[in-house]
């Protein structure tokens, strides 16, 4: 990638930077260092856990398309961050969100929402795989028997779209009776994702997806995201420093303030951040003089 | 050798390499229009040698900060590395050479219509040679072959050996006759800028070896 300098700023949140650069891929595609298309923007969401302030004033913007990674210590409200994107934050007691969280424009905290319908779209993938104690087929057929698909052949279809999106169709296509369970990590990891694909969600959140894995399953993953990016925007929670460096477009860096609450440090393009990074606190982690 | 787990590492890779492979021929377009422009003395075709130079020290940076990239976010190992690694040192070495490149075609509008101080012979063999060495390096290295390298590295001797005899030649015609010394010094230092296309030359082809042997140090004579 190179990166140069374009023109003026686009049309961004006030929270961010209007400085505006490209980075330019060897094989000739090209990200925005600040993105001017947004599938998910945070606006200056503040996360209270009761009186425990987890997330001070955060903003970003989620690019269509595009892998964007967040990192940092831990503490430093990551997960809580990627948990309020589909709201599951609200399952927490006492869980509290000032400030709005946007999703193609609409604010998902609104009064109007339909929380059911933000979680389909905006699915999630965890750190440790958890697929059902069923069948591989039922795994994935179960979000979309749950939305009210019956017909065995729509089902079969999905399915395999499903599976083939996760690029785990080859290796159990003729096993699809078998227990999830029954899988090695990696292809479980590759099933939960094939769940969630199965509702057919427009941004899939991922928390820390590969630390359970070894490191080839890792590197799979990592290509699957790669692929996925083309139909689905991605967003990713990860301690793996390499990784956010490896896979993600844009990297959202995070730390914990003395009063334990998150900010965001800086955002910026993911090569910014490795090789030009403008926070003395970023440059510091990930050079590793700061754990 | 491609890996099929990064295929998309890989691709960058390949786009490095690809990469490298222009700025090489950008190097070969303008060396062969230099010395054109030398036994032809088409002053127009050196300017345009000396124009096109910033397309290739653009290309240069280019490469560099794709390489800096690359080691920033892939974290490369073992032969992707080293490739890395030489891709960056080998842009600087091909940039260097059309510097020189460039080098020739400014004396040629210096020297604009004037006669030349002797026939040219060898000054052409130094010239042709060094093509050969730039084209046998960057063929070295789309093979990685390091054996094929090492033949570009010995090359050298040839053109010490003419830049010496080219030297002595020179020399001599100013001593005999300072009112000389201006043309003389003309094609001494075009012999000279070939000099060091050649130095430049096995340069790459260490950076060959480099990257298929691992092996980061000095080429020695007949190694």
């Amino acid at each position: 990638m190179t990166l140069t300098m374009t023109s003026a700023a686009p049309a961004a949140p006030t929270a961010l930077p209007q400085l505006v650069t490209v980075a330019r891929r060897a094989d000739g595609t090209s990200v925005e260092a600040v993105p001017s298309q947004q599938k998910m923007v945070v606006d200056c969401v503040t996360v209270h856990y009761g009186k425990f302030r987890a997330l001070a004033d955060v903003s970003l913007t989620v690019a269509p398309n595009r892998i964007t990674a967040l990192i940092g210590p831990s503490g430093c409200g990551k997960s809580t961050l990627l948990r309020s994107l589909n709201r599951m934050n609200d399952l927490t007691p006492n869980a509290r969100v000032d400030g709005e969280i946007r999703l193609d424009g609409e604010n998902i905290y609104g009064p109007s929402t339909d929380v059911v319908d933000v979680r389909r779209r905006v699915g999630m993938v965890f750190q440790r795989p958890n697929p059902f104690p069923k069948s591989i087929y039922d795994n994935v057929a179960y979000g979309p028997r749950l939305y009210g698909v019956t017909r065995k052949a729509e089902l079969d279809e999905m399915v395999e779209t499903s599976l083939r999106r996760s690029a785990l169709w080859d290796e159990v296509k003729d096993k699809l009776a078998q227990s999830g369970l029954a899988l090695s990590g990696g292809q479980q990891q590759r099933l939960c994702i094939a769940r969630a694909l199965a509702v057919e969600p427009e941004v899939i959140l991922m928390d820390e997806p590969a630390s359970a894995l070894d490191p080839v399953a890792t590197l799979k993953i990592e290509e699957l995201m790669q692929e996925l990016k083309a139909e689905y925007t991605i967003v990713i929670v990860t301690h793996n420093m390499q990784q956010a460096a490896r896979v993600s477009d844009y990297t959202g860096m995070m730390m914990m303030r003395p009063d334990r609450s998150g900010e965001m440090v800086e955002f910026a393009a993911t090569p910014v951040i490795f090789t030009r990074p403008k926070d003395r606190r970023t440059e510091d982690y990930v050079t590793g003089r700061f754990g | 050798m491609s890996n099929p787990i990064r295929p998309t590492f890989d691709h960058e890779l390949h786009g490095l390499q690809d990469n490298l492979l222009r700025l090489g021929s950008m190097l070969e377009a303008a060396l062969g229009r230099a010395i054109q422009s030398l036994t032809t003395r088409d002053v127009g075709l050196a300017q345009q040698v000396v124009a096109d130079d910033d397309k290739i020290n653009a290309l240069r940076y280019e490469i560099e900060e794709e390489c800096f990239l690359a080691l920033a976010t892939q974290q490369p190992t073992a032969r992707d590395l080293r490739s890395v690694m030489a891709a960056f040192s080998m842009a600087a070495d091909l940039e260097r050479m059309a510097d020189h490149a460039e080098g020739i075609a400014t004396i040629v509008v210096r020297m604009g219509d004037e006669p030349l101080l002797k026939p040219l012979i060898d000054i052409p063999r130094m010239a042709d040679t060094c093509r050969d060495m730039l084209r046998g390096a960057l063929d070295a290295y789309v093979l990685r072959d390091e054996a094929k390298a090492r033949a570009v590295a010995r090359r050298d001797d040839v053109i010490d050996d003419l830049y010496q005899q080219v030297f002595r030649e020179l020399l001599s015609f100013m001593l005999e006759d300072p009112h000389t010394i201006t043309r003389a010094l003309y094609l001494l230092f075009i012999a000279h800028n070939l000099e060091r296309i050649g130095d430049r030359a096995v340069n790459l082809a260490e950076r060959v070896i480099f990257i298929t042997s691992g092996e980061l140090k000095e080429f020695k004579g007949s190694v």
